[in-house]
């Protein structure tokens, strides 16, 4: 089944998210609140070492599995949008304790209040597709 | 070895194994970014009809919920086989702080004043799930990304914009937790 690894590599993620306790509403408060290294050190960690990744990929043009170039896109060049956009998702990240992927991985630990935030998520996400064009970007 | 795994994993086999999915990804031809499932879920359920952002072809995205469905797995194996339950050791001074706003230290890895049924059958509990998801939802599209986009594939490329994001994730953040949270709680 073509889709099998995808699969494989989510389950990874979830199992990864779930026991360094990322998915934690605690951990999320700790880190705003700066009172550990845990959370930094993870996204620290997972930044250097895709830099070096990145790096290499795209050093020696690495393919992937079918035999096409890896092509990382660049990201189109604005303030407002990534400030704005940003700030509006850490006022949620707090709030949840919980960012996208989390979301999901806490549904598999069977903490079904979480739905609720998946809902919110979806029709965040609805309504931006709808005011889309009156924003700032 | 069950045993050893069933303790919780420190932050640099975090990083290492996060790291090692989004390389796994891109080997795959795919890019690791978890929120562009919301759009493609809107998507599935017949949002392009009222709005053009979410035109687009979603099968093509099929692989990102196929992800999206081994991370709910994963969680799940995590809880019932790998002790992914246990109380959280976070810092005392961080239980201190949340003591403060009227919650229990952790029995597990969510507190039971928002997670628990009884919380979201109130009112308060249910719009703090709802717009705090909402945020979460409206942000990530704005920003073209959430923690794993912005944070993970965009700063290890070195984009200046996902820079600019990830300093937005925590003016928002310090806002819900310095400002917002003592009015809520």
């Amino acid at each position: 089944m073509k889709g099998l690894k995808y699969i494989i590599a989510g389950i990874l993620f979830g199992i990864v998210m779930s026991k360094s306790e990322a998915i934690s509403w605690y951990r999320i408060q700790e880190m705003f609140r700066f009172q550990a290294f845990h959370m930094y050190g993870i996204i620290g960690t997972a930044v250097v070492l895709g830099v070096i990744v990145t790096y290499i990929i795209k050093k020696y043009n690495l393919r992937d599995y079918q035999g096409n170039p890896i092509v990382f896109h660049p990201k189109e060049m604005s303030i407002p949008r990534y400030l704005i956009g940003g700030t509006i998702f850490g006022l949620g990240w707090a709030l949840t304790g919980a960012c996208p992927g989390p979301m999901f991985v806490n549904i598999g630990h069977a903490y079904w209040a979480i739905i609720v935030a998946v809902v919110g998520a979806l029709v965040g996400t609805y309504l931006y597709g709808v005011l889309r064009d009156r924003l700032p970007h | 070895m069950l045993e050893f795994i069933s303790q919780p994993w420190p932050w640099y086999v975090s990083g290492f194994l996060i790291v090692f999915v989004m390389v796994v990804l891109l080997f795959f031809g795919k890019s690791f970014g978890f929120s562009a499932n919301l759009r493609t879920i809107c998507s599935a359920c017949g949002a392009g009809k009222t709005a053009k952002f979410f035109d687009f072809d979603w099968r093509s995205q099929v692989w990102n919920l196929l992800f999206l469905v081994g991370a709910i797995l994963g969680g799940l194996i995590s809880a019932q086989f790998l002790n992914g339950n246990a109380p959280v050791d976070i810092s005392q001074a961080t239980v201190q702080d949340l003591t403060a706003l009227g919650f229990s230290a952790p029995d597990d890895l969510q507190p039971e004043e928002i997670f628990s049924l009884e919380a979201i059958f109130t009112l308060k509990g249910f719009l703090v799930l709802l717009l705090g998801g909402f945020a979460i939802g409206f942000g990530a599209r704005y920003a073209g990304g959430c923690t794993s986009g912005h944070a993970i594939s965009g700063l290890s490329n070195l984009q200046l914009p996902s820079l600019i994001a990830v300093v937005g994730f925590f003016i928002g953040g310090l806002i819900t937790t310095f400002l917002l949270m003592p009015l809520i709680f």
